[in-house]
C-alpha cells in the first residue's frame, strides 16, 4: 500500500515539470479556456460507482449497442436496400444465376466478396442478439432487487421502452437481407396485421405498399433500422444515463452503506479503467463468437420466394415468445359475425402479450401504490426479502419461458421424438399452470431463506463441532456471525399489510378495498428482521 | 486518495434505525422497529496481495503491460491476415480462414486491451472505497419556489391563463397542424387499388394450366402418380414483373390420393380429377407456405406454426392455430391431358382479414 502511495505522489513531488506534462498543461488550458470543462471534471471526475457483478448487465447492453452502431455503419457502405431484381453473379457458386433482390445480392456480396465483410456481418448479428439478451437480464436484475422504486420509476419505463425498441431494431435488421427465412418472418407479420379488426387489411396494404411482398418493404425497414429507431434509441439511452447520474447508482445493503450515501469506486481512475476495459472485453468476446460461430447463413436459405419454406424455421431468439404465443392457440378460434372476420387465433396472443407488456411497464407504480411508501430507495433488496415481488417475477419469467419454448415446439418434437401435438399441449399447460407453480414455490423458498437468515442472525452458523454436556446431552456449537455479517441479514425493509380504514367522509371506497386486498396479498406472509431485543433473548436457545 | 472529497467525513447514521422522529415522506406500510440493529459502519479494509507484497505488485504490472503488448500484436496480426488471406478465389476454405484469422486478431487486440485495463484497475489502482453523499432528488425549497415564481411571471407577462381564446385556439392549432402529415402517409400504398379486392382473388382462371414451381412446365394428369405431391404455380406467372406478389397468393400444392380416400362435400365432387386434388399452399393462419406433405396420413403441415390440414377431408384443420380449411382449386384436364384450373379459388386464400366473410 505504502509503495503505491509514493508511486502516485511521486510526479507531484517533483518540482521541474517534464516536457510531456508541460504540453498536457498547455493543452488542458487551451480546452478549458474554450469549454470550461474543469467544472465537469470537478463534478463527475470522482463520482462514486458501487460495485456488484450484476451491475455489469446494463454495461453489456450499452457496449453491445456501441458495437452494433460501429459495425452497422460499416455495413451500410456496402448493403443496398433495394428489392429490384438482379441475377446473382457473385462468388457463392450454388446461388449463381439465380434471380434475387439487390438487397439479397448485396448481403451475399458482403459475405463472400468483401474481405472481413462476413466477420463484420456476424459481429453485427451476434452483438444484436447479445444486446437484447443483456437488456432482458438487466431488467430482471432491476426488478428482483427493487431498483425500480422511487425515484427510479421513470427510468424503468425508459429502459423498458428501450427493450421494445431493441427488439424492433432486431426484427427490422433481420428482415433486411431479404432471404427466404426473413421473408417468411415478414409474411407472418403481414398475416398477423391482417387479423387486426377494422384497420388490419389497410395497415398491411400501406406497410407493404400494396400486395405482399411488394417492392417497398425492405427500403422502408432500412429507414427504420438505420435512421428512425437508432435515433430514438440514442436519445433514450442518453436520458437513461442522465437519470443514472442524477439518481446516483443504487447499492446493495451492507455495513456502512446507507440510503444517504454511495460507496464504491471513483470514476477516475478506477471505474473508468474497469468500465472502459470491460467495453473491450465485451467487444472481444463478441468478435470471438463472430469468428468461430456462423450466424444467419442466408446463403443456405436462398432468396425470398413465397412458395418454398424449410422445416424447423426459427426466428431470432427474442421474437420467440411472440411466435410461441401464436403456436399455442387451439384450432378454430375464428368467428365471422355480421360479415366481418374476427381472428381470435391472432387477437388473443396480441392482447395477452400486450397486457403482459403493460403490466411489466407499470409494475413500479403498482407496487408503490400498494405499499404507499413515498421515500426514496437507494439500497437494493435481496430478492428473498420481498417474497411476493420475487414470486411474481418468477411467475412472469415462467410465462415468458413457456411461450419461448413453444416457439421451438417442432424442434423439441423432432429432437426428442415426441408428437408435435403432445409438445404443444404440454406447453399450453405450462403456460397457464407453470406461472402459478413458480409463484407458489418461489414465495415459499424466499420465506424459508428469510427464516434461515433469521436463524443465522440469532444463533449463528452451525460450526459442525459436537459437544457433549456434563449431563450426557449432545449439542452442536453455533458460531455467532460478526456484526458486519449480521447487518447484511437484518437490514431490510419490512412491510405489514394495510389496515382497512374509512376515509375522511367515513366511507370505505372500492379502491381502498382493492388496495387493502393487494397489500394483504403482498405482505401477509412476512418475516420481520431480527431486532436487538430478540438477539438478547435469543441467546438462551 | 480515493477519500479526497470526503476526507474526515464519517458515515452518516443509517435511517433504518432512526425510528424515533421520522419526518420524511410517507413510509407507507413499512414497519420501523424501535429496537432495530444499528449500522456497524465500514468493516476494516482488506489489503490485496499487490498491496502487501512488492513482488506481487511488480508481477501484476508486468502482466498488465504484457496484455497491452499482446493487444498491439493482435492488431498487427489482424492487418497482416487481411492482406495475407485473400478470399477472391471464391473457395469456402479461404473465406473461413480469412474470417477466422481476422477475427482472432481483432479479438486479441480488444481482449488484450480490456483484460489489461481491468487487471490494472483491480490489482494496482488504489482500491479503498470512496463515499458520495446522496441528496433528495427534488430541488431545495428555494429553487422550487423560484421555479414557481418564474412560471407565474411568464403567465402574467404572456397572459396565457387570462387570454383564454388565444390559449384555446393555440392548442387547437397545435393539435391540427400534424394532421396533414398523417394524411400524407396514405401514399404508402398505391392510390387506386382496393386491398380487399386484391386479397380476394388470385390469377387462376378457367383453363389455365397447372405448371411446376419454379420451372413453369405444365403437368399431365398421367404424370401425377398415386402418393406424389407437386408444387404448382399458374401458367405464365414467370412472365410477370410482379410474379412474387402473384405467387404469394396463387401457389398451390397438388397431390394424388386414392379417390376412395377423398370425402368431398356435396357440390365439390367435381373439383378433383381422378383423385388428384389441388389446394392453396398459403396457410390460412398467417400465410406461411404449407409445404410439408405426410404421404401416409395425407396430412399437410405448416412448418411455421404447425397447423395441420387433412387432405382426405377437404384440408380441414386437424391441429394447430389455423381456423379455416385450405381453399381448394377446382381442377380438370384439357384436351391434351394437361391439368388445368376450372376457375379461380371460390374464396380468398391465405390469412383471414377483417373484410372477409
Amino acid at each position: 500500500m505504502t509503495n503505491l502511495l509514493t508511486k502516485d505522489e511521486a510526479p507531484a513531488a517533483t518540482t521541474t515539470p517534464t516536457k510531456g506534462s508541460r504540453f498536457t498543461a498547455a493543452a488542458s488550458n487551451y480546452i478549458e479556456d474554450r469549454t470550461s470543462i474543469s467544472g465537469a471534471v470537478k463534478e463527475f471526475g470522482r463520482k462514486i460507482f458501487p460495485d456488484h457483478w450484476s451491475f455489469m448487465l446494463g454495461e453489456v447492453s450499452l457496449y453491445s449497442f456501441v458495437i452494433i452502431f460501429l459495425t452497422g455503419s460499416f455495413l451500410t457502405f456496402f448493403y443496398q436496400a433495394s428489392m429490384a431484381t438482379v441475377i446473382y453473379d457473385g462468388s457463392y457458386v450454388p446461388l449463381k444465376g439465380l434471380e434475387m433482390s439487390t438487397a439479397m445480392s448485396s448481403s451475399l456480396h458482403i459475405s463472400f466478396d468483401l474481405r472481413g465483410g462476413l466477420l463484420i456481418r456476424q459481429i453485427h448479428h451476434w452483438a444484436a442478439l447479445v444486446f437484447v439478451a443483456a437488456i432482458g437480464l438487466h431488467m430482471l436484475r432491476i426488478y428482483f432487487t427493487g431498483a425500480f422504486r422511487k425515484p427510479r420509476e421513470l427510468n424503468w419505463v425508459i429502459g423498458f421502452v428501450l427493450f421494445i425498441l431493441a427488439m424492433a431494431e432486431g426484427f427490422t435488421g433481420y428482415s433486411l437481407p431479404d432471404d427466404l427465412l426473413s421473408g417468411n418472418g415478414l409474411r407472418i407479420i403481414e398475416g398477423m396485421v391482417q387479423g387486426i379488426p377494422f384497420v388490419g387489411t389497410w395497415i398491411s396494404f400501406l406497410v407493404f405498399g400494396g400486395d405482399f411482398p411488394g417492392t417497398a418493404i425492405v427500403g422502408r425497414l432500412y429507414t427504420l433500422h438505420i435512421l428512425l429507431l437508432p435515433a430514438i434509441i440514442v436519445a433514450l439511452i442518453a436520458m437513461h444515463l442522465v437519470f443514472v447520474i442524477v439518481h446516483k447508482h443504487t447499492q446493495f445493503s451492507g455495513p456502512g452503506k446507507t440510503e444517504n450515501n454511495v460507496v464504491g469506486a471513483p470514476i477516475l481512475p478506477m471505474f473508468a479503467a474497469k468500465a472502459g476495459g470491460f467495453f473491450f472485453i465485451v467487444f472481444g468476446i463478441i468478435v470471438l463468437m463472430a469468428s468461430f460461430f456462423t450466424i444467419n447463413p442466408i446463403w443456405n436459405y436462398g432468396p425470398y420466394d413465397p412458395s418454398p419454406v424449410s422445416a424447423g424455421t426459427q426466428p431470432d431468439w427474442y421474437i420467440g415468445f411472440a411466435d410461441g404465443a401464436l403456436r399455442l392457440m387451439p384450432p378454430g378460434l375464428e368467428v365471422v359475425l355480421f360479415n366481418h372476420t374476427y381472428s381470435f387465433n391472432i387477437l388473443i396472443p396480441l392482447v395477452v402479450l400486450g397486457l403482459f407488456i403493460l403490466v411489466v411497464l407499470i409494475y413500479p407504480f403498482i407496487e408503490a401504490w400498494i405499499t404507499g411508501d413515498k421515500r426514496e430507495h437507494h439500497l437494493l433488496d435481496r430478492p428473498r426479502n420481498v417474497p411476493t415481488r420475487t414470486a411474481i417475477g418468477a411467475a412472469g419469467v415462467t410465462f415468458y419461458a413457456s411461450l419461448w419454448a413453444a416457439a421451438s415446439s417442432d424442434i423439441v418434437a423432432t429432437h426428442f421424438q415426441l408428437s408435435i401435438e403432445g409438445v404443444i399441449h404440454t406447453v399450453q399447460a405450462t403456460t397457464i399452470l407453470g406461472p402459478i407453480a413458480a409463484y407458489l414455490i418461489t414465495k415459499r423458498v424466499c420465506i424459508a431463506l428469510m427464516k434461515k437468515d433469521r436463524e443465522i442472525a440469532l444463533h449463528g452458523y452451525e460450526s459442525g463441532r459436537i459437544v457433549r454436556l456434563p449431563g450426557g446431552e449432545y449439542i452442536e456449537v453455533h458460531q455467532p456471525v460478526d456484526e458486519y455479517e449480521r447487518w447484511k441479514l437484518v437490514n431490510f425493509t419490512d412491510n405489514k399489510p394495510l389496515m382497512i380504514r374509512p376515509n375522511a367522509k367515513g366511507q370505505i371506497t372500492g379502491l381502498q378495498k382493492v388496495r387493502v386486498g393487494m397489500s394483504k396479498w403482498f405482505f401477509e406472509d412476512r418475516i420481520s428482521p431480527v431486532t436487538t431485543k430478540e438477539l438478547v433473548h435469543g441467546d438462551h436457545h | 486518495m480515493a477519500h479526497d472529497d470526503n476526507s474526515g467525513k464519517e458515515v452518516a447514521a443509517p435511517v433504518s434505525s432512526a425510528a424515533d422522529k421520522y419526518e420524511g415522506p410517507s413510509t407507507g406500510t413499512a414497519v420501523i422497529a424501535s429496537d432495530a440493529f444499528t449500522d456497524p459502519g465500514f468493516p476494516p479494509h482488506r489489503e490485496r496481495m499487490t498491496d502487501l507484497d512488492p513482488k506481487a505488485d511488480k508481477r501484476a504490472e508486468r502482466q498488465v503491460f504484457t496484455l497491452f503488448y499482446l493487444s498491439i500484436a493482435g492488431s498487427i496480426f489482424a492487418i497482416a491476415s487481411y492482406i495475407g488471406f485473400p478470399i477472391e478465389s471464391g473457395a469456402t476454405g479461404d473465406l473461413r480462414l480469412s474470417t477466422l484469422t481476422l477475427g482472432v486478431g481483432i479479438a486479441l487486440a480488444l481482449l488484450g486491451l480490456g483484460l489489461g485495463a481491468v487487471h490494472w484497475s483491480k490489482a494496482l489502482m488504489m482500491n479503498e472505497e470512496g463515499i458520495d453523499e446522496r441528496h433528495p432528488i427534488r430541488g431545495t425549497e428555494a429553487t422550487r419556489e423560484r421555479a414557481v415564481e418564474i412560471f407565474k411571471q411568464a403567465n402574467e407577462e404572456s397572459g396565457i391563463g387570462r387570454r383564454t381564446v388565444i390559449r384555446n385556439t393555440l392548442i387547437g392549432a397545435l393539435v391540427a397542424f400534424p394532421l396533414p402529415a398523417v394524411v400524407l402517409f396514405r401514399g404508402l400504398g398505391p392510390m387506386n387499388v382496393n386491398p380487399v379486392e386484391s386479397l380476394s382473388s388470385t390469377m387462376w382462371k378457367k383453363g389455365m394450366r397447372l405448371t411446376l414451381d419454379p420451372s413453369g412446365l405444365p403437368v399431365k394428369a398421367a404424370d401425377v402418380t398415386l402418393g406424389s405431391a407437386f408444387h404448382i404455380i399458374p401458367e405464365g406467372i414467370n412472365d410477370f414483373h410482379d410474379k412474387l406478389e402473384r405467387k404469394a397468393k396463387a401457389a398451390v400444392l397438388l397431390m394424388r390420393l386414392d379417390p376412395k380416400d377423398l370425402n368431398p362435400s356435396p357440390g365439390r365432387e367435381g373439383w378433383a380429377y381422378d383423385g388428384i386434388v389441388a389446394y392453396s399452399k398459403i396457410c390460412t393462419h398467417v400465410g406461411c407456405p404449407v409445404a410439408l406433405y405426410e404421404q401416409q396420413t395425407h396430412h399437410l403441415l405448416c412448418p411455421c406454426h404447425q397447423s395441420t390440414f387433412d387432405v382426405e377431408n377437404e384440408c380441414k384443420v386437424v391441429f394447430g392455430p389455423a381456423a379455416r380449411a385450405l381453399p381448394q382449386l377446382p381442377i380438370t384436364v384439357d384436351s391434351d391431358g394437361y391439368l388445368v384450373a376450372q376457375s379461380d379459388f371460390n374464396e380468398p386464400v391465405g390469412p383471414s382479414f377483417w373484410e372477409r366473410s
